[in-house]
């Protein structure tokens, strides 16, 4: 009896000690999981012991706690982030930060519906996401990217804030349609239409909220877009919620001072008078007519500029709810006097998942309130012209106090230039828009069959705008004494765009026999406008426009792709979309749209492996087709219509004035343009993806393309018909690299480097071969009226110049009207005018640098374009001696060109004024400090200062030549900008 | 497990298809704008044929739907120059001892250098003006058949007054084809029973052409009413016999055969339908010159309902400039351009306007030789259009004149006959041509101290008559090319062929060249000669 429960107790001590020796070999290790980036505590870490099953997750504060073996391993993981692995040597506390995973990000590109693994992309496509977002005084999405992107060349219009920037993917495949990429915002397709009132219909979205930029290129990328994809394709996204993350709360604001660096060069008061004195010495009216004054008329028009932008956001998730909310501020001047704009946007992503996250739903909205105060360009060359020996104001003027050059009965003299100051401040022009996209995205992976889900997408874009402009009875440029001059003017838009997509996707992975994708779906959209424009005299008796407009356009699209992937190496895609179009007569309207592409992943291979040069390494060839249903502002152009003309243009019948139908030009068969693109690229990297880079080349034909062009007289209703006619190409090679020459802990370097070059010509622009045909004549210019400088012509590219061949003396001087007759039939006509340059670049370049050390960094990007020529408009227009005195009663001041070619008369079409354009510009220069774990930990800050626009360096004599049309006229400067900003996050 | 899935999908399936089929349909639009219609309504009542014509008629005004300008008619050339009746009056004035302009627009400068290339943008908007008139024309012909018409169910009052418009149409057509018989010479030839699109014209011969308008003339003449019966500024009678005695008095010209005689006749009915000459020659140039006698066919402008920058706008506003005081003219500024040559002057020899008034020249600050063409002050200024009225007010608008442009008068014809006479034709003798031209000259000076003798009346003094009568109306190069003096001459003037002296140029230019843009659109077509 003792002996049994004397075991029983024996090896309950033994246990016991086992235990104890066993517990002994067992500690409690504690710690906190941190992000590396920002410092904040990640919840929902797993912490593993390595080689067993025991493991915990972090909680809230990122703190955990895990019994383990005092030798064990802990393997810390999160999607998303490196996998970390920490060798136990005591009970801690351990500090374990984890470094987001670029590449794991990487690995899931936005295309067109859908997303796909990096690896398995196969067109040409680029993605950057926010931390690589240039950093500056960003008002405008598109200035988030300018320089970064190969092939991407992105020209801001000038110092105006918000306004439009012109975007052109590989050199735009059309002549006379839009040359815009279509863009996509959270899955909405946006009406490229711009919207009244508005300067650039991307003002929407403060670029604090955008997560990415993904461009795609090439046809094999964009022709799933069809009919609208032939300008390339630019998707959107912005930033949501996430699931399992605490509260964050960030903060971004700046304010900013705009400053003017250069002016125009034209004659200060003291040499004007000189020169007029000299000049007209026998001639006592044009020296009477000199002020005593001493005016910097260009002083006058701009102003030093101080904006300032807020916007905080919210993100996080309640319930199981993921959300982002933002609000944001931005109230922006420009440097010409009286422009600016104020702008409210607002955001909220929802993305909840329900059925055990078999239905993801993304819900977003956004809304912007913009009230913007436009000026009036022409101020600008009203001010290169002015008179520097008039004041600004004068007391005895009845025309708001303002100098103005008057008439023998003291009316304004409507020939002469207006006064610049009155021209912006007598002109209240001003209008509000509000915008509101909403969107709502229903994935659904089926329960039965977790390959197949389906997607529903609804999605509204509609926005209400109204403006006014205002100019009273007094201003002199619209005095009219009989009537009562001034302008009221009043204006309304309202548009909208309705978009439902539904498509079922399949993924499988088939091992050994590769993994598919397969996508197959349907598109319907619907754009609607409506305006109304009204304007009268002040005192109501004329009235000058009466017009209102309603027009919509529908898009119906069915549409495939099929990515098909071998051995992670062979991959293969298939995309087919048939789009049909109301714009088009039911003949005409529907279009198909192919496109196949192949990748190889040679990194996968074995012989590239072995060989360990690269640490990534991609052959890419795509072939598509894509169109373009963007061609005129109509949207019913093949239809046989009548307008009924306006109050101003009636005929009288006997007692009355009838109102007049008139029959439309037409070409029922329009339809869109066709382009067809080929491209070859390259993925690779080095030294583990430390160098990264991509080459790409591509030829790009468009047919069918679009040109207005002489109708044989009598056939129809117009002298010049819209209808398809023309062909283009565009070729080009487009190479990017990314280098971090510096990766270490408290010191990081990395450099980007882009450079693109593009050959556009045209191919033909006629039905019959026709020697005779010059070509479109385009591109207007200031000086005389109707004067065009370019033309598109067959064997050239677009907006070539068009001039004649300055002839110079033997000092290099050009001999005034005399150029070389290059048809030998002794007169200098239209047929010895030649085609000079063009105003795209040949090559255009990005560079673009991070350096952190510590807690400071310091970046900067700036962009070069080589061979853009210019047509200095402003030389031309004002440098001859006959400009200077005008016998009807006032004075000009020209540019101090005019002591270079001492004209007498303009001589708009010389060669003399095209200048090559080449420039190197730095965008920005930022210097940051980053504050981590401020008030406890619970605050980060970063602080940074920033010079956009630093420096300029190009031999064009004028102010600045990167102008996307060529001609440099009115042209609102780019001014360089200091700004102070701050970003905090909670 | 797998029924409740079909029972999930089958909806779901069904919604889709329904979607489907109902959205594709969405694809036929018509316009939503209530000022767009499309041809189907246009014609559906007596209005709509109504403002059609009215089209056809602002045609020869206007620029397009929107005064001043905003939505023209024709493109490629600037709104404001791209009127017909701008483009007519710088076509026929330009290139003659009639007019100079300052300006230095485009290949403007070609026309009084008389060097001008099938590429200028000037004549060639004159040319796509024609064609506009005539396709304008062509439609409301082929919409108002008496099958549609009966189709449509218009009452027989309804009809009367459709097939009045008809002809009405056919003579703005015939004016036009006129035009470019005397512009053109050989053109492409286009009827209301050609359809719109895609076809080529055939090239006609300007005889082939003549005979066709002398047809039409002939065939409506019955059916417009009888002169001065229609509304003011629309076809009757008497402009189609006006345009037929053009015709007639061009035939050598333009077909190589003499038909001075049916001139004649042509030109006695309209003397006869009751006409007068105004006492007060300027008031057929002002504002009010609706109210002025002698005009036959007018093209009619106002300064609130009829706004353009062409037109008399232009001939208005281009004449004023220097020293010339605006309020004078009624309008807002003077655009400075037109002036006149010395050669011109000298026809008048009495230019301080005290004895002959037709003399309406500004001279202060104003040289009579020209050195300079691009200066405004060389050159006398023409004080003759004005946008004020006989009371000396000013128009509606000083911007956009009230004055109508008289493109056929009463004082033409009267010089028409008496050259005709003189020409050979038969049907009134020199006496009467005499009489006539006295007439002319009696209105002139107020009284007889101008009026001349038989033994005077050479063709050479009708040619120099017909500018001191007709100068700044558009009839100058007709009349010289129809004398022989305006291209390869020894008849020359300041400027001519864009030297100081004036000197002959290439007989070719008697002929404006077709337009080389519809030489490359159109085949069939051939090129006038030495082009």
């Amino acid at each position: 009896m003792k002996k049994r429960s004397n075991l029983r107790w024996m090896m309950f001590f033994c246990g016991l000690f086992l235990t104890g020796l066993l517990h002994a070999q067992q500690i409690t290790v504690t710690g906190t999981v941190t992000d590396a980036t920002d410092g904040f505590p990640m919840q929902g870490v797993s912490i593993l012991e390595k080689g067993t099953s025991n493991g915990t997750i972090t909680g809230t504060n990122g703190n955990f706690s895990l019994d383990v073996d005092r030798n064990a391993v802990l393997v810390v993981s999160f999607v998303g982030y490196i996998t970390r692995e920490v060798q136990v040597t005591g009970p801690g506390p351990y500090n374990i930060e984890l470094v987001f995973d670029e590449k794991a990000l990487d690995e899931v590109v936005v295309i067109g519906y859908g997303t796909v693994r990096k690896e398995d992309a196969t067109g040409s496509i680029t993605s950057i996401r926010s931390d690589d977002f240039n950093r500056g005084a960003i008002v405008t999405p598109e200035e988030l990217i300018t320089g970064k992107l190969a092939g991407v060349q992105i020209t801001s219009p000038g110092g105006d804030p918000g306004g439009a920037a012109t975007i052109r993917i590989r050199g735009g495949s059309s002549m006379s349609a839009s040359n815009d990429p279509l863009i996509v915002i959270d899955g909405i397709p946006v009406d490229n239409a711009g919207i009244a009132g508005m300067r650039s219909p991307l003002n929407t979205i403060h670029p604090n909220d955008i997560e990415t930029f993904t461009v795609l290129k090439d046809a094999s990328a964009t022709a799933i877009y069809g009919s609208r994809a032939s300008n390339g394709v630019i998707i959107i996204t912005t930033k949501k919620g996430q699931k399992d993350r605490p509260l964050q709360v960030n903060y971004d604001g700046y304010v900013s001072a705009s400053v003017l660096t250069s002016q125009f060069e034209v004659f200060s008061a003291e040499e004007f008078r000189n020169l007029i004195e000299e000049r007209y010495a026998d001639n006592p009216d044009a020296v009477a007519l000199l002020g005593d004054a001493s005016t910097n008329w260009q002083d006058e028009i701009f102003q030093t500029a101080v904006s300032h932008d807020h916007n905080l956001s919210f993100s996080g998730s309640a319930f199981d709810l993921p959300y982002r909310v933002s609000l944001g501020y931005s109230g922006q001047k420009g440097i010409l006097l009286t422009s600016g704009l104020d702008r409210f946007t607002g955001s909220l992503n929802l993305n909840p998942t329900f059925f055990d996250d078999h239905l993801q739903v993304d819900l977003s909205l956004k809304g912007m309130n913009i009230k913007n105060r436009f000026a009036n360009w022409g101020a600008i060359g009203s001010a290169i012209h002015f008179d520097p020996t008039q004041p600004v104001k004068d007391p005895e003027s009845e025309y708001g106090g303002y100098f103005t050059w008057t008439d023998v009965n003291g009316n304004p003299n409507k020939l002469a230039p207006s006064n610049p100051v009155a021209m912006l401040e007598m002109r209240d022009d001003q209008s509000t828009v509000n915008r509101l996209m909403a969107f709502m995205q229903l994935e659904y992976n089926f329960h039965f069959m977790p390959e197949l889900s389906a997607n529903i997408n609804l999605g509204y874009d509609g926005s209400e705008s109204d403006g006014y402009v205002y100019i009273p009875e007094n201003a002199p440029w619209l005095y009219d004494e009989l009537n009562g001059g001034g302008e009221d003017r009043v204006y309304t838009q309202s548009k909208s765009n309705e978009l439902f997509d539904l498509y079922l996707n399949y993924k499988n992975d088939f091992g050994a026999l590769g993994r598919v994708d397969f996508t197959a779906g349907y598109e319907w959209q619907h754009f609607w406008r409506q305006g109304t424009t009204y304007s009268e005299n002040i005192r109501g008796t004329i009235v000058n426009q009466d017009t209102d407009y309603e027009t919509e356009s529908y898009l119906v699209s069915f549409f495939g792709r099929l990515n098909y992937s071998l051995k992670d190496r062979y991959l293969l895609t298939f995309t087919l979309r048939n789009d049909g179009s109301s714009r088009f007569s039911p003949e005409t309207r529907w279009g198909l749209f192919p496109s196949v592409a192949f990748a190889w992943n040679l990194f996968n291979e074995n012989f590239i492996q072995n060989a360990g040069i690269f640490s990534e390494l991609k052959l890419r060839l795509g072939y598509g087709v894509t169109g373009q249903q963007d061609i005129t502002s109509n949207d019913y152009p093949y239809l046989a219509r009548y307008t009924r003309s306006e109050p101003t243009a009636r005929y009288q019948f006997g007692d009355e004035f009838v109102y007049t139908y008139r029959p439309e030009g037409y070409d029922a068969n329009l339809k869109w343009e066709e382009t067809v693109t080929y491209n070859a690229g390259l993925d690779f990297g080095f030294l583990e993806n430390r160098v990264t880079g991509t080459l790409d080349v591509y030829h790009r034909e468009t047919v069918d393309l679009i040109n207005t062009i002489p109708v044989p007289a009598g056939t129809n209703f117009t002298n010049q018909i819209t209808t398809n006619v023309g062909n283009l190409t565009n070729r080009g090679i487009e190479f990017t690299i990314n280098g971090k020459p510096i990766s270490k802990a408290n010191m990081y370097w990395d450099i980007g480097y882009n450079i693109t070059y593009n050959k556009n010509e045209i191919t033909s622009l006629t039905r019959v071969d026709d020697p005779v045909y010059k070509g479109v004549f385009v591109g207007g210019i200031s000086g005389g009226v109707g004067n065009t400088i370019q033309i598109h012509s067959v064997g050239y590219p677009v907006y070539s110049f068009f001039v004649w061949e300055q002839v110079y003396d033997s000092n290099g001087k050009p001999i005034e009207g005399l150029y070389v007759d290059r048809d030998g039939d002794g007169q200098i006509t239209v047929e010895d005018r030649y085609r000079l340059q063009k105003a795209a670049p040949d090559v255009f370049m990005g560079i673009n640098s991070t350096f952190v050390y510590q807690n400071w960094e310091f970046s900067f990007a700036g962009r070069a374009n080589l061979g853009n020529y210019v047509y200095n408009n402003v030389f031309s227009n004002s440098a001859s001696y006959n400009g200077l005195y005008w016998p009807t009663g006032y004075l000009n001041n020209q540019s101090k060109n005019l002591l270079e070619t001492e004209f007498e008369n303009p001589k708009y079409f010389s060669d003399y004024y095209i200048e090559n354009g080449s420039f190197f510009r730095l965008d920005y220069i930022t210097l940051a400090h980053n504050m981590k774990g401020m008030l406890n930990g619970k605050m980060n800050m970063r602080v940074y200062g920033t010079v956009q626009n630093p420096l300029l360096i190009t031999g064009y004599r004028g102010m600045d030549p990167e102008i996307s049309s060529g001609i440099d006229k009115n042209m609102y400067p780019r001014p360089m900008i200091f700004m102070l900003g701050v970003n905090l996050g909670f | 497990m797998k029924t409740s899935y079909i029972k999930l999908f089958t909806p779901i399936a069904l919604v889709f298809t329904l979607v489907l089929a109902s959205c594709v349909k969405d694809l036929d639009t018509v316009p939503l704008d209530p000022d767009e219609i499309t041809s189907a309504t246009v014609f559906e009542t007596l209005d709509g044929y109504t403002s059609v014509l009215a089209k056809a008629y602002a045609g020869l005004a206007l620029s397009g739907q929107q005064g001043p300008a905003g939505m023209p008619d024709i493109s490629g050339i600037d709104e404001g120059f791209s009127t017909y009746l701008r483009q007519y009056w710088k076509a026929q004035e330009l290139p003659t001892d009639e007019a100079v302009i300052a300006w230095n627009d485009g290949n403007l400068r070609d026309y009084h250098e008389q060097d001008w290339s099938e590429s200028n943008e000037f004549i060639t908007a004159m040319y796509n003006r024609i064609y506009l008139q005539v396709s304008y024309a062509n439609e409301f012909l082929r919409e108002s058949t008496e099958e549609k018409l009966s189709e449509r169910g218009f009452s027989e009052a309804e009809k009367e007054i459709i097939r009045g418009y008809r002809a009405e149409a056919r003579f703005l057509r015939a004016l036009s084809y006129v035009h470019a018989i005397d512009m053109f010479g050989s053109v492409p030839f286009v009827t209301e029973n050609d359809n719109v699109g895609a076809f080529l014209p055939e090239q006609i011969s300007r005889a082939d052409l003549f005979e066709y308008v002398e047809e039409e003339l002939l065939d409506i003449e019955s059916q417009l009413p009888a002169p001065r019966t229609n509304d003011y500024g629309r076809a009757d009678q008497a402009a189609a016999w006006m345009l037929l005695a053009k015709l007639y008095l061009n035939a050598e010209v333009y077909i190589g055969t003499e038909k001075y005689t049916e001139c004649i006749t042509y030109c006695k009915n309209i003397i006869d339908a009751g006409y007068d000459l105004d006492p007060d020659y300027s008031h057929l140039f002002l504002a009010d010159n609706h109210t002025a006698e002698g005009i036959i066919f007018p093209v009619i402008f106002d300064g609130t309902n009829a706004q353009t920058w062409g037109g008399m706008t232009f001939v208005v506003h281009a004449a004023v400039g220097g020293s010339m005081n605006v309020a004078d003219y009624g309008i807002d500024f003077g655009w400075g351009g037109t002036r006149v040559t010395s050669t011109f002057v000298e026809k008048f020899p009495d230019p301080s306007g005290a004895t002959d008034k037709r003399a309406m020249f500004y001279t202060n600050g104003q040289s009579l030789e020209i050195d300079d063409v691009f200066d405004f002050t060389h050159g006398y200024a023409i004080t003759k259009f004005k946008n004020i009225t006989s009371d000396g007010q000013p128009g509606s608008n000083i911007t956009y004149v009230d004055t109508d442009y008289p493109l056929f008068r009463l004082a033409d014809v009267y010089l028409m006959l008496a050259e005709a006479v003189l020409r050979g034709g038969e049907g009134a003798t020199a006496g009467e041509a005499l009489f006539y031209v006295n007439e002319v000259r009696k209105r002139a000076y107020g009284d007889d101290s101008g009026n001349i003798g038989g033994g005077d009346l050479t063709l050479s003094f009708i040619l120099d008559e017909r500018a001191r009568e007709l100068y700044w109306e558009g009839h100058r190069r007709t009349d010289l090319i129809r004398f022989g003096k305006f291209s390869d001459t020894d008849y020359l003037w300041p400027w001519k062929g864009g030297v100081p002296e004036g000197t002959a140029v290439d007989a070719k230019y008697d002929l404006f060249p077709l337009p080389a843009a519809d030489i490359g659109a159109n085949p069939n077509l051939e090129q006038n000669p030495d082009y």
